[in-house]
This record gives structure tokens, C-alpha cells and sequence, in this order.
């Protein structure tokens, strides 16, 4: 007859005889082990019953770590971490000026006033969410694919591209530029680059941007006739920079009542001393607002990001020549090839599906990046893109109507979804 | 890291310059050392009974601040963590966010192994060398162990990547990590009900674990039960909550998390963390029509976690247009960004150029220099590529900044002597520098075509307006 002994008898019988240790043992014929839980067996003892059957270490030894633990309980902690404290502020600019501050806009903008890095409500709320602020464009302009169609019936008219972007696209802000001045595109006249100004001023109600071709050489002139137009509207003026005569930029919009945007090309030490020029002529801190430059997603966004995130911090730190909040012309994402060409001129790549799906993400991406590296204001284009980034933001900032709509789902429950 | 100069590791070693690491002195390999291009193991003297202490002390103080875990094996193996600094200007960060496509268990085999492969094989040319994404999640949907170990053999069959085993039920996971348990796969996840089980697992099988939960609370204290048991390769899911409040609550998490580990010096808590972007396709649906919209959002979450410190992230969408960005985005934020803005000027030979080959003419941003030098090579054109000193800014923006001009142009013909090289006297310029055409011809006397605004174009260009007359 098959004799059955279980784990408990053996270690009843060895703890019976006080054996630690078996020597000389031999069990011949089939053995058959019954492992009944909740028997606690001592280490000692399954080490001896393994030498004495010669079992494989491992089938006994799990079952002793496994029972080690079920014993086991959580060690309770409380999570702590600490709060960062800054010196520094930034400065808190108002764009856009009501009727009762001598304007006609309906509505102003303010951001700034940061003690914290972007979002880090834990340490400190940020105080304003940002803004978005959507180009449009004196003449037509070769855009791609995706944005084009949503510009195509507005484009002859900057009026009616500026309203657009509003009532359609949810606008906080409109930015005019004024392209047409450059001398190798249209060269027209300042005086005529201002009645485009007065023409938008008209069309909105929301506070406005004005930007220059970029010529160094005519945006003087074009941005000073912009500013006497639009008197006591404060608009941004965009930009000043520093090969440029930048003195004139910034006493026309000192002398009209307007922001004026500080534009360098991501070198920390040049925007510093551009802000410093412009403090000797005498532009009030909360006039001010940076464009430290944006470059697109893959083509020296990395650069664009730490110079940024870099100011933020320097500001924090107490650095006052860089407190300010910082705009950000979203739209050069669009320079990134892969947001407009069809197919990639690298033979080797997979395929890089329909265009009009990749660049508003470009967009999309390029503008949340830099919102997170201190961002505080967005010239964007794409209206899809131009909303998820508001949205996201908004989330982040804390939005009261942002509040609730995460805490439907059971987020572990994305194992299961189908 | 403890340690902030290489005269500072340099202390504990042993100063013999015996070379025996390759390195010509010990302050070299300390400055390798700090860098991680070397390990510990490279100074044999170190091991030695009388330097022994000096090693053991260095050991800990070369230690990253947020422990360094390993997924997969061989070459597709990944690091996660390791991570030093709060801000990449700081340092860089080391080990890029791992990205993570997922597959799951009622998926029709065909339909499994396809997806598989096209994840594996995703490439995408960028700076001179092609992005790939890194390891595939395995989520068991039908609950079923039996069905999900076959789907985890197929998918090992089908590919070397690192895997992600998903399930909540532990008897799963067992069965699953059967299949594969000599890949190291990272498995998912503990939580505040499982913890047992899963611990069991990840000591029997010696995989990393991950550990989940939203209440830090809970989560630093299964982080530290499961390191005081002996589990140290920890992966922490702190959850993705993919709107609204929720989201501004994970951001919170995901940053506090990051800084006790690395500014407070939380031990206890200073383990790679993961992010589920995937979260996203919950609250949009899986319907078709709303899958740009989830895709998109997905992206989103990404790209706010690849920057805060997410070190391993789980995607759904593998569709290009989110592939594209999200993986970029991973190459942009973990670069070094110490590693130089600009390239050398100079005049470059690409294929065999002839007399009768283009010069083509580019600013020495290295970006825009590498994106050039990689459109004009791929498509096989013998070229000159003549880089000009722009102080490292792209195209468009010395143009506008008035560091790249037709005396930029002219600095670059006579400094190069091209003319040695180039006789026919003609260049093709960025399209992005249109506007300085003219006065370049002016000034250098050269003839000066306008090339496309894309270098991506210049195949295309090349046969509508290569030869010119001024060649033939
Ligand atoms: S092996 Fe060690 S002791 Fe020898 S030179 Fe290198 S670092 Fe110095």
C-alpha cells in the first residue's frame, strides 16, 4: 500500500526530534508532497527536507518566499515634497485698452506675472492662462494646404481675415502683418501699411498685434505710422530688435500708448541688452513683452525650449532684465517640412501618411512645448491647432470649465479598452 | 550624481596614471566617468583591496539620482531613468523616454503580427541617423491568461523589441511572462489590491515592475515595500488623467514626483516613472470618425509628459502623423544640448563632383546643415555644398537677422576658393534667402539661381532648371 505523508506530517515529525539537520538520510520510492497553506514551515527545516530528498531547490523555496510574502504588509508612507519658493516675478502686461483707458477694444488681454515655472499651480497658481493671438496677413501669401483652406475666401482682405479668426476661431488676440511693406515684395507705403491697421482695428474688437515685414531697414518707418494710427489702442507692437533702428520703434509706441515686443534670436545676453536699451529710452517695465524666438518642431525647437525655459528661470531667480512674459511665433512650425510636403524626400522612410493630418500637430506641438518652457502668448494659425493648444492650456492653467471632464473614465481601465 | 567636477571623482581613484582604462590619466577617464561614457569596472586598480573603499564610496556618489532600470535584452534593450537634472540646460538628460506602441489579445493573428511589424520596422531619417520607436505593450483585453500568453509568443515571434506585459490580474501575467521571461519585459502593474501576487512575480522572474497608483501616498509606500523586499527595478505609474482637472493633476504629479527624487534626495520615490497617453482614446472614442481627434489628443499628453519627465510612455496611434512629431519631440528634448549649435564653414564634396556639378550653398546651423547634406547625398547628386559662417543660425532667421548677406556669400567664395573648383561661377542659393539674389550677384559677380525653399526639393528642382545656360 502507497504510504502518503505531507510537508506538515515530515515537519511535525522533524520538530518532534528537534532536528535542524538530517545526515545520512535516504528516502527511496516515490514521495509525494501535499502543500496545504497556512502552514508555516521553518527555513531550516525546508532546507533539510531538501537535502534530505534531493529536491530542486527552487519548487520549495518559492513556496517558503511566497509565504514570506504573504506575510508581508505595506510599510506606510507619506509622500512630501517640497515647494519652490522664487525671488523673482514676471512682469504682468496688458495688451489692448478699453474705452475707459482711452481705446475701443471691447476687451484687453494681461499675462505675465508668474512666480512660478509654467503650470507648477502647486507652488504657485499661474496667474493668467495663455493667449492666442491669430495671424493674418496684409496681401495674400503662399501658406500650406492645410491652413490655406481655411483662409482662401479672406485672404484679399485683412479686415475680414482678422474677423475670422475671431468669430470663427475663438481669437483672443489678431496679429496684422504688415509683409506688404518689404521692399522686395510690395514696398508699399507706410502710410498705407497704417490704414491696414485702422482697417482691423475696425473689423475686431479684441486686442491686436502689429507686425512688420522684417526689414530691418523699412520696419522703422512702417511700425512708427502703425502706432500714431492706432493711438491709445495698446497694441504689440512687433518687434524691435536689435539690427535695427530699434530707438525708433520704441518711441513711437512710447509715445502712442502702446506694448512694445523685444525680438531676439535665442542668445540670452542679446535679449538682455536689447531690454536694457529699451529701459534707457525709457519704456515702462510693464510695456514690454520678449520673443526669444521660436524655431520649429525638429528644427531647433530643443534650442528654442532651454533658451526659453532658461530666461524663465533666470527671471525667477531675480533676473529683471528677463522678466517679462514671452511671446511665441507658433506659425514657423510650418517652416518643418514634415507639416507640409507630401512625401519625405528620404527614400528610406516609411511612409509619412497625408500632410494636412501632420501639420497642425507640428503646430499643435511646437506651441504646447514652448507653453511649457514659459510661453505666455502664442501667434499661431491653424485654427485646429490654434484650439487644442488654448484647450490644453486652459487645462493646465485650471480652468474652472475645464475641471471635471477627466474623472469619467477609470484610467487603469486602458489595459482593457477596445 | 554627487559629484560636480571631474576633479571632484578624480579624488577616488587611485592617481596612478597606469592607463590601464585607456585613458592617458585619471583625470580623464573622471571626466568620461561623469559623463557616463565609461563605467567603474574600466579602472581595475579600483577593485583592489587597498583602493577598495575609495571604489565603493564612488560607486554611490556616481549614482544617478533617479535609478536607472533595463527593459528587453541586446541590442533593442532600453534604459529608463537615470536621469540627474530637473532641466536639460542643467546637464542633459541620459536615457530618452522610451516610446511604447501597444497590441493586445483578442487582436485576429494576422491582423496581431502585422501591427507588430509595422511598429518594429517604423523609421524615419532625422539628423543623420534614423528614429525608431522602442518597445511594443501587450494588453491583455480578454482577461483570459491562456489567450494572452499565445498573443505575448506571437508577438516575441514577430519581433526583438522590449516588451510590456498589461494586466491587472497576476495570474495573467505569470502565464504571460512564461512565454518570454528571458526577455526582461517590464510587467504592469502592481496595485494597491495585487501587490502580493505581483512582487511574487517579479522576484521569480527578476522582471522590472511596475507600480500603480494615483494617491502618492500609496504609491511611495508600495515603491518602498517593494524595495525593502529586494525589488529595486521599480517603474512608478502615478496615472494619466487625459483631461480637465485630472490632466492639471497628473502634470502636478508627474513634477512633484520628479523633484523629491532628484532635489529632495527622496530615495524612496526616485524611480522611472511611466505615462499612459493612451488614456486619451477613452474619453474620444475608439469610433473611426473620432480617431484623428484621439490620435491628436494622444500627441498632446505626450508631448507635455515627454518633457516632464515621463521615462517610459504607452501609445496607441501609429499612425504617421503622430509617430512623426511624438518621436521627434523624444530626439529634441533628450539631445545633449551641449553638443555644438554649428558646423565648420567650408566648401563639401558630396558623391564625385565634376566641373559641370552644382554648388549648392548652405548657412552652418548644424541642423539645417545635417537636413542639406542628407537630402542632396540620399538622392545620389554630386554636388559642392558650400557651408557659410551664419554664427550658427538657420536660414530664415539670419536673413532676417542680417548675419547671413550677399558679403557673407562673398566671404565664403574667396575664403574656400571655390573658384579652384567651381568654374562655371554659379551658386544656388536657399530659397528661404530669395531676397538677397540680387545683391549677391552684384557683389560676388557670381551668377546666383534660387533654389527650392525646401532642400527636400532639390531633386525636383534639379530637372526643371539644372544645367543652366551659364553650365552648358
Ligand atoms: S585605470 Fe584607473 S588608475 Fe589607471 S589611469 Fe585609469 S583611472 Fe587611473
Amino acid at each position: 500500500m502507497e504510504k502518503k505523508i505531507t510537508l506538515e506530517d515530515i515537519a511535525r515529525i522533524l520538530d518532534r526530534y528537534d532536528v535542524v539537520e538530517l545526515e545520512d538520510v535516504k528516502i527511496k520510492g516515490d514521495v509525494e508532497l501535499e502543500l496545504s497553506t497556512g502552514v508555516a514551515i521553518p527555513p531550516s527545516v525546508v532546507q533539510a527536507l531538501q537535502s534530505m530528498m534531493g529536491v530542486q531547490k527552487e519548487g520549495i523555496s518559492v513556496v517558503s518566499e511566497e509565504k514570506g510574502i504573504e506575510e508581508l504588509e505595506l510599510i506606510p508612507t507619506k509622500f512630501e515634497v517640497a515647494k519652490t519658493e522664487w525671488n523673482g516675478q514676471i512682469e504682468e502686461v496688458t495688451i489692448g485698452a478699453t474705452s475707459a483707458d482711452g481705446g475701443t477694444r471691447e476687451a484687453t488681454v494681461t499675462i505675465g506675472g508668474e512666480k512660478a515655472l509654467p503650470f507648477y499651480n502647486f507652488d504657485h497658481q499661474t496667474p493668467h492662462p495663455p493667449v492666442i493671438s491669430v495671424d493674418c496677413f496684409d496681401m495674400p501669401i503662399s501658406l500650406a494646404k492645410a491652413v490655406r483652406e481655411h483662409y482662401e475666401d479672406v485672404m484679399e482682405d485683412p479686415g475680414e481675415w482678422a474677423k475670422k479668426n475671431v468669430r470663427e476661431f475663438g481669437a483672443d488676440m489678431v496679429t496684422i502683418h504688415l509683409i506688404s511693406t518689404d521692399p522686395t515684395i510690395k514696398d508699399t507705403p507706410a502710410r498705407e501699411a497704417a490704414k491696414t491697421v485702422e482697417e482691423v482695428l475696425q473689423a475686431v474688437k479684441v486686442p491686436i498685434v502689429i507686425g512688420g515685414s522684417g526689414n530691418p531697414d523699412k520696419d522703422p518707418e512702417v511700425l512708427e505710422a502703425a502706432a500714431e494710427v492706432a493711438e491709445g489702442e495698446r497694441c504689440l507692437i512687433a518687434s524691435a530688435n536689435l539690427n535695427m533702428d530699434y530707438e525708433r520703434i520704441a518711441k513711437a509706441a512710447l509715445e502712442h500708448g502702446h506694448v512694445i515686443l523685444s525680438w531676439t534670436q535665442l542668445d540670452i545676453n542679446a535679449q538682455k541688452t536689447l531690454n536694457r536699451y529699451l529701459f534707457k529710452l525709457g519704456v515702462p517695465r510693464e510695456d514690454i513683452v520678449i520673443d526669444p524666438t521660436t524655431a520649429a518642431l525638429g528644427y531647433g525647437l530643443d534650442y528654442a525650449f532651454t533658451n526659453i525655459e532658461r530666461m524663465r528661470i533666470s527671471a525667477l531667480k531675480g533676473d529683471t532684465d528677463l522678466a517679462f512674459p514671452i511671446s511665441c511665433g507658433i506659425t514657423n512650425a510650418w517652416g518643418a517640412r514634415e507639416a507640409w510636403m507630401k512625401d519625405s524626400p528620404i527614400k528610406e522612410d516609411s511612409d509619412w501618411g497625408p500632410s494636412v493630418y501632420r501639420g497642425p500637430l507640428y503646430e499643435i506641438m511646437t506651441g504646447l512645448t514652448l507653453g511649457i518652457a514659459g510661453g505666455d502668448m502664442f501667434m499661431m494659425m491653424h485654427p485646429k491647432a490654434a484650439g487644442a493648444v488654448k484647450r490644453v492650456t486652459q487645462m493646465l492653467f485650471g480652468a474652472k470649465e475645464a475641471e471635471d471632464e477627466g474623472k469619467k473614465v477609470r484610467i487603469e481601465d486602458w489595459v482593457t479598452w477596445k | 550624481m554627487k559629484l560636480n567636477s571631474p576633479m571632484e571623482v578624480w579624488k577616488y581613484l587611485p592617481g596612478t596614471n597606469c592607463k590601464e582604462c585607456g585613458e592617458k590619466t585619471c583625470l580623464a577617464f573622471a571626466s568620461l566617468l561623469m559623463e557616463r561614457k565609461k563605467k567603474l569596472e574600466e579602472c581595475p586598480p579600483l577593485f583592489e583591496p587597498k583602493y577598495a573603499e575609495k571604489g565603493k564610496k564612488l560607486a554611490e556618489l556616481l549614482a544617478p539620482e533617479v535609478r536607472e532600470v533595463e527593459i528587453g535584452i541586446g541590442e533593442r534593450a532600453r534604459k529608463m531613468g537615470g536621469e540627474d537634472v530637473m532641466h536639460r540646460h542643467e546637464r542633459t538628460f541620459f536615457n530618452r523616454t522610451v516610446l511604447v506602441y501597444d497590441v493586445w489579445d483578442t487582436m485576429k493573428e494576422e491582423e496581431l503580427r502585422e501591427r507588430v511589424r509595422k511598429i518594429t520596422e517604423w523609421k524615419k531619417f532625422y539628423v543623420g541617423e534614423f528614429l525608431k520607436v522602442d518597445a511594443i505593450a501587450i494588453r491583455s483585453v480578454s482577461g483570459e491568461a491562456k489567450t494572452f500568453a499565445q498573443c505575448v509568443k506571437r508577438v516575441a515571434e514577430e519581433t526583438d523589441f522590449p516588451l510590456v506585459l498589461c494586466s491587472f490580474n497576476a495570474k495573467v501575467i505569470e502565464e504571460g511572462l512564461k512565454e518570454v521571461s528571458n526577455r526582461r519585459p517590464l510587467i504592469y502593474a502592481a496595485d494597491k489590491e495585487n501587490w502580493k501576487e505581483f512582487l511574487g512575480i517579479a522576484k521569480r522572474f527578476k522582471v522590472p515592475v511596475t507600480l500603480f497608483s494615483p494617491d502618492l501616498d500609496m504609491l511611495n509606500s508600495l515603491a518602498v515595500t517593494f524595495s525593502s523586499a529586494g525589488i529595486e527595478d521599480i517603474v512608478l505609474d502615478p496615472g494619466t488623467y487625459p483631461e480637465g482637472g485630472g490632466l492639471e493633476q497628473t502634470f502636478s504629479r508627474f513634477v512633484r514626483i520628479r523633484r523629491a527624487g532628484i532635489a529632495d534626495g527622496n530615495k524612496g520615490i526616485a524611480y522611472p516613472l511611466i505615462a499612459v497617453p493612451m488614456t486619451a482614446w477613452m474619453v474620444h472614442g475608439s469610433k473611426a470618425e473620432n480617431a484623428l481627434a484621439a490620435s491628436y489628443w494622444e500627441a498632446i499628453i505626450a508631448d507635455l509628459f515627454i518633457i516632464k519627465y515621463a521615462d517610459i510612455m504607452i501609445l496607441h496611434s501609429i499612425e504617421p502623423h503622430s509617430l512623426i512629431p511624438v518621436r521627434t519631440l523624444v530626439a529634441n528634448i533628450y539631445t545633449d544640448p551641449r553638443r555644438p549649435v554649428s558646423v565648420e564653414p567650408g566648401l563639401r564634396e558630396i558623391g564625385n563632383p565634376t566641373e559641370r556639378s552644382p554648388l549648392f550653398v548652405t548657412t552652418n546651423f548644424a541642423l539645417t546643415y545635417y537636413t542639406v547634406e542628407s537630402d542632396i547625398s540620399s538622392n545620389k547628386i554630386d554636388s559642392y555644398l558650400m557651408v557659410v559662417d551664419s554664427e550658427g543660425i538657420g536660414v530664415e532667421s539670419a536673413v532676417a537677422g542680417g548675419q547671413l548677406n550677399a558679403e557673407s556669400f562673398k566671404d565664403a567664395l574667396e575664403s574656400f576658393k571655390v573658384e579652384d573648383k567651381v568654374k562655371h561661377k554659379t551658386m544656388v542659393i536657399p530659397g528661404l534667402a530669395a531676397r538677397l539674389s540680387g545683391e549677391t550677384e552684384d557683389v560676388t559677380g557670381w551668377t546666383v539661381l534660387v533654389g527650392p525653399r525646401d532642400s527636400g526639393r532639390i531633386p525636383g528642382w534639379m530637372e526643371k532648371n539644372w544645367p543652366p545656360e551659364t553650365v552648358s
